[in-house]
């Protein structure tokens, strides 16, 4: 019995925020502008935990992850908005429509970062950095010259289908997929490569098989992330998946911690609220960039790891013990939770 | 006789009375909100503090008369600032905040085509009316009949600088354009179309790609080389003198023609008057104008800010902030559906910039200023154009 509470637990929790939030928006504590913002915060949480997985799980360094999250934006936008029409498609069939979008978004995505995946990886450390850098201002480069999806205009019209619930939707999946894929087998190899690759080559890890999967399965996650995004703004242009989206996310994930899920769910959190929450503190509008920075730079003097550095929830973490649960050897060692009264 | 007369006399004082009573009398409606959207901080910063400060002139003025009057009632305005970093994403958080929060009668700003084709929606799905002040972009009043705009549209400006350049006897032309950017690109394409159809020639064109270019020797030497008769540089006001500075290092000796975005003095003071002088571009508004009412505004302006002279960024925002005013004041109803209405039938409003009467399209029909640089790199009027 407790195994199953201890996996319904945090469903039911997060069933029950979703409803807390539907209630203080229908008695007008919480309005359209604070849904958007946690919409956004959902985004950026999703885009962050792909970036960890690169950069604090595998030890990569990435700087070019709106790259991805631009091709996922634009891979979902054309399918929702191009090829079924927009805003003319049957309420009925809106749902699927979206999620093939997001799909498209996610697979598309997920193959550039395969195409990219196969030469850079090979490469370590700065020299990554620089070519992760290039590939993100050479998708913008790209998507700028492209007539058919606006260029450089950007394109208009994306049906807003995105809504709070499904943002929740995706950053739990994400978050329990993330956390399935960390403590596997891949995500432990993935580990072993970033403590240290030389020694995990020796074990017979196939590092660059293992730095690829986890590029790919970030970049599918970023994917979605996008789709998602364009799907709340419905307009997207290149330019907005520039280098300085790119940083953003650097941002959120070093001040969260790297190697934390949990890091990374509170600084994509608390970095897109905060800027926002500023906005209502009066006279101190015009200093709320300068407060903003300050912050950052506070918890990096104070946590150097990042808010949860190495630090997990016990949600976000699967126990070793957890694992011997099922009595994969032999009755006697079921452990001591499980044992009959 | 004298009964009457008494009678009479009675009578006019009664209704003296009445008159004097109901204007002692006027009441006063709850405070009515106005959002405004301007980049404040980031790359933008420079055109936010004009709007700012063009909205807060209008503020002041409406203080002084303690609101608006419509229908014998008089509703206090308060102006609501926010910055949008001039990003997109900053701009649909900021419109929701002012309309779901705030609760706007009306939004004016951004100033950037971009910010409010993302914002835009919101905008018109909340039934908000919203009125962008430099967002050129022929699209953003497509969105929905919520959408209104300050300024004239790309098509018209590019129509504008191809009319002038061949009136000028420019029988070639090069362009040099940030293929990155929009507005950039609207006003190149309806150059080149304009142009061509007038019967000139594009003998180059160069293009590059972002806001963060500092060098375009290599587009300009090819433009030398080319030797047009004037250059178009429809680009962004950062990058603007640069470019100016650059043309001229590159032995293009040619006029060089610009777009509403070189319309800040600080363009002539970094470019240098040397490299500027005899230089033109179009404008929403000239500061020379002659018309008493645009005099007053710049007088205003100049009094308000320590001498500091309006740029078009300023006066399309006043005049954008008193679009919506004038709607409050002829809205039968006084809510977001009624203010929309009036707005789409404001017609012969005089204000700095001319005689505005918003159009079918929810564009306004207004004349464009060219003007010119002089040897001190002083922008002076040159002639008005109308469509």
């Amino acid at each position: 019995m407790k195994p199953l509470i201890r996996k319904l637990l945090p469903i039911l929790g997060v069933v029950a925020l979703y409803y807390l939030i539907m209630y203080l928006k229908s008695i007008k504590v919480m309005n359209p502008y604070h849904i958007q913002v946690l919409m956004f915060a959902g985004v950026n949480i999703m885009m962050t935990i792909s970036l960890n997985i690169v950069n604090g799980f595998t030890g990569q360094f990435c700087i070019g992850h709106a790259g991805f999250m631009s091709l996922g934006a634009y891979g979902a936008s054309i399918v929702t908005t191009m090829i079924f029409g927009g805003f003319s498609v049957a309420p009925n069939l809106r749902i699927p429509v979206f999620l093939l979008g997001l799909l498209a978004g996610g697979l598309v995505a997920g193959a550039v970062g395969l195409l990219i995946g196969i030469p850079t990886l090979k490469l370590k450390g700065d020299y990554l950095a620089i070519v992760t850098l290039a590939f993100g201002e050479i998708v913008r480069a790209t998507l700028r010259l492209i007539e058919p999806i606006g260029a450089a205009r950007g394109m208009i019209g994306i049906p807003p289908y995105t809504n709070f619930a499904w943002v929740l939707f995706f950053v739990v999946l994400t978050l329990i997929v993330a956390r399935n894929f960390i403590y596997s087998k891949h995500g432990r190899a993935c580990i072993a490569i970033r403590d240290n690759e030389i020694a995990a080559d020796a074990m017979g890890i196939n590092t660059t098989k293992y730095k690829i999967i986890s590029f790919v399965f970030a970049a599918f996650i970023a994917g979605v992330a996008g789709g998602l995004y364009a799907h709340i703004m419905s307009f997207i242009q290149p330019d907005t998946f520039s280098f300085v989206k790119s940083s953003d996310l650097l941002v959120y994930l070093y001040a969260g911690g790297t190697g934390s899920l949990t890091g990374s769910v509170l600084g994509g959190l608390l970095l897109t609220v905060l800027p926002e929450a500023l906005r209502t503190f009066g006279n101190l509008v015009n200093w709320r960039i300068v407060i903003y920075a300050v912050t950052l730079v506070i918890i990096m003097l104070y946590r150097p790891l990042g808010l949860c550095g190495g630090k997990e929830l016990p949600l976000l973490k699967i126990n070793r013990k957890h694992l011997y649960e099922k009595s994969i050897f032999s009755k006697k060692s079921v452990h001591p939770s499980e044992t009959p009264n | 006789m004298k009964k009457i007369n008494v009678i009479l006399s009675v009578l006019v004082l009664f209704t003296l009375l009445i008159s004097v009573a109901s204007v002692t009398a006027a009441e006063t409606g709850k405070t009515l909100k106005i959002g405004v959207v301007s980049p404040i901080s980031g790359s933008a910063a420079l055109a936010g503090k004009y709007i700012v400060n063009g909205v807060k002139l209008l503020e002041n003025e409406l203080n002084a008369a303690g609101g608006v009057m419509n229908n014998g009632v008089l509703y206090p305005i308060e102006f609501v600032y926010e910055d949008n970093e001039a990003k997109e994403d900053i701009t649909t958080n900021v419109y929701q905040k002012l309309i779901y929060q705030d609760e706007v009668i009306g939004i004016v700003g951004p100033d950037m085509s971009k910010c409010i084709l993302a914002a835009g929606t919101i905008a018109q799905s909340a039934g908000c009316p919203a009125i962008g002040t430099f967002t050129t972009n022929v699209a953003v009043t497509q969105i929905g009949d919520y959408l209104f705009r300050a300024c004239f549209i790309d098509p018209f400006q590019g129509q504008v600088a191809a009319t002038f350049a061949w009136g000028e006897g420019y029988k070639t032309a090069a362009v040099l354009y940030n293929n990155a950017d929009a507005y950039s690109k609207g006003l190149y394409e309806a150059f080149v179309q304009s142009y061509e159809a007038l019967g000139g020639k594009i003998v180059e064109t160069q293009a590059y790609s972002g806001a963060d270019v500092k060098d375009y020797n290599v587009q300009l030497t090819k433009i030398a080389a080319a030797k047009p008769e004037c250059v178009f540089m429809p680009n962004l006001l950062n990058e603007v003198p640069l470019q100016i500075q650059q043309a001229r290092a590159n032995g293009i000796t040619v006029p060089l023609i610009g777009g509403d975005s070189w319309d800040t003095p600080e363009v002539a003071q970094v470019a240098g008057a040397e490299n500027i002088k005899g230089s033109v571009y179009i404008s929403a508004f000239s500061p020379d104008n002659p018309d008493p009412i645009a005099q007053k505004f710049v007088n205003d302006f100049k009094t308000a800010y320590n001498g500091d002279v309006p740029n078009s960024n300023a006066v399309l925002a006043y005049e954008a902030g008193a679009m919506l005013v004038e709607a409050i004041k002829n809205a039968k109803t006084v809510d977001r559906a009624g203010v929309r209405d009036a707005l789409a039938q404001i017609q012969g409003l005089a204000l700095p910039s001319g005689i505005v009467t918003v159009g079918e399209d929810r564009n306004p029909i207004k004349g464009a200023a060219i003007l010119q640089y002089n040897d001190q790199g002083v922008a002076t009027f040159l002639k008005n154009v109308n469509p």
